[in-house]
């Protein structure tokens, strides 16, 4: 019987080898808060014990963004030294007295910055995991992202070549899975998830609940479990403002 | 000194631009404030990057114990609140809605705009670095870019120039130019001055604006 289970985070993330591409799934934090908006942190945390080094993260940001610094997100991998590079469209910190460490290794030329507006960044992924190797788009034309790359007028508007991103790895964060992987998401917490879920060649998903095959309504699936290779259960409520027990969809009384 | 504008004032006056049905994207800052201003009687449909549209308004510090939930916040890191009608989605829907052309108005912020509506907002100013996020895909695909500052720096330099100084976040972009003292029409013909905040004369905002304004034939006090 299909079981993509695994028991722990380490055994999960162990044989991620120095110089892998990681996508990691999630946004930012909500502000006024240390709170950071979910993310896969407890891959994140376990591939900082695993140690490889050299990797490349494609995600929205670099890590410890504004408030988020006293909470763990990838900014743990920067300090631990496992990044070489950095593809990321919101890479810097709000807060100029608080720059993360990936700005600090960035402007030390210690890590390279891709830069990318970020649906150029969501469809770089998208076509990743649909097989197109490349795509046109109008969006940075004549700014910075346009440099070495190939463009096109279309229709009278000009457009700039960008190439698919793949993975080795994708962390992924959601709301339920069943032990073929089909995931489903509460409210914004889809974000980059379901599109990084296709574009890597491990995709391991951190859940908060773990339900039997059969229970999830086809219906509802967003990730489709083909995408997912191996499932990890969050073992303890890291203690986020979540109302799990209400329904965002039920009607206004 | 002469008085200018609030950023409340400004997001009124933003407000205004908005029509029953549209699709709206408003940036950090200024942008956030409009939502607070909708006139009565139109229901715009909110999009937030990070996938939600038609959400509610965002949670008051009050709120907060009660209702501020991880898994519905926008894009400028606020709690948000469930609406009847609202529905979540992922990244590439969220930036198909962009890219697609599928947003009706976004509001974003700006360091320089010039005469021909190019846009500046993405660099840190004197930090060398800064963050795209989503502005680009809103400047250069939504149907309509307002941009919302204040007319000059702190040290009272223009914002509105002949050509940016500063990298660009997309070119001819902006439509529509809502500053602290005036509302400034991006044309074809440059820039038109249309609307004044109430004691400035067109001389004096011409004064703060790098390029030449041209002056609408119905040149009015900014209504709010």
């Amino acid at each position: 019987m299909l079981n993509k289970v695994v028991e722990t985070f380490d055994q999960a993330v162990a044989d991620v080898p120095d110089g892998a591409v990681i996508m990691l799934g999630n946004f930012a934090g909500p502000g006024g808060t240390p709170f950071y908006l979910i993310r896969p942190f407890y891959l994140i945390r376990a591939l900082c014990r695993q140690g490889a080094k050299d990797l490349t993260i494609v995600a929205n940001t670099a890590g410890g963004i504004g408030l988020t610094l006293d909470f763990d997100d990838h900014r743990i991998l920067f300090e631990n030294r496992q990044v070489k590079k950095v593809i990321a469209s919101f890479p810097f910190s709000t807060s100029p007295t608080r720059p993360s460490p990936a700005e600090k290794q960035i402007l030390a030329g210690e890590v390279e910055l891709e830069i990318l507006p970020q649906g150029t960044l969501a469809e770089r992924i998208r076509a990743g995991g649909a097989g197109i190797p490349a795509f046109y788009t109008p969006t940075g034309m004549g700014t910075v992202i346009e440099k070495g790359k190939e463009t096109r007028d279309f229709d009278g508007r000009p457009c700039l070549l960008e190439r698919a991103l793949k993975a080795d790895y994708a962390f992924v964060r959601a709301y339920k899975a069943d032990p073929m992987g089909n995931l489903i998401y509460r409210g914004t917490q889809r974000q980059f998830n379901p599109i990084m879920a296709t574009a890597a060649r491990v995709t391991i998903a951190e859940v908060d609940e773990i339900v039997e095959t059969g229970e999830l309504h086809p219906e509802v699936i967003v990730t489709p479990g083909i995408f997912v290779n191996r499932i990890v259960k969050v073992a303890e409520d890291p203690g986020f403002p979540r109302h799990l027990e209400r329904d965002f969809g039920a009607r206004k009384t | 000194m002469k008085e200018r504008l609030s950023r409340e004032a400004m997001a009124m006056r933003i407000a205004r631009e908005l029509f029953d049905g549209a699709v709206v994207n408003l940036g950090i800052g200024i942008p956030t404030l409009v939502s607070s201003f909708v006139p009565e009687g139109i229901t715009v449909i909110y999009h937030t990057e990070n996938g939600a549209l038609g959400f509610g308004p965002v949670v008051t510090a009050e709120e907060m114990e009660d209702k501020a939930d991880i898994d519905l916040v926008n894009a400028s890191g606020q709690y948000i609140t469930p609406q009847p009608g609202m529905c979540f989605f992922h990244h590439a829907d969220s930036f198909a809605m962009i890219r697609g052309g599928h947003i009706d108005i976004t509001v974003l912020g700006v360091l320089e705009v010039s005469e021909k509506g190019d846009l500046a907002n993405w660099m840190f100013p004197g930090r060398g670095v800064g963050n795209i996020g989503g502005g680009m895909d809103l400047a250069f695909n939504a149907k309509k870019v307002i941009a919302a500052t204040e007319h000059t720096t702190k040290d009272g330099k223009p914002k509105i120039v002949k050509e940016c100084s500063v990298p660009l976040t997309a070119p001819q972009c902006v439509n529509l130019v809502v500053t602290d003292i005036a509302v400034i029409e991006v044309t074809s013909d440059g820039l038109l001055l249309k609307e004044l905040a109430p004691g400035w004369t067109a001389e004096e905002v011409q004064e703060l604006t790098e390029p030449r304004l041209l002056i609408a034939q119905d040149l009015r006090e900014i209504e709010l």
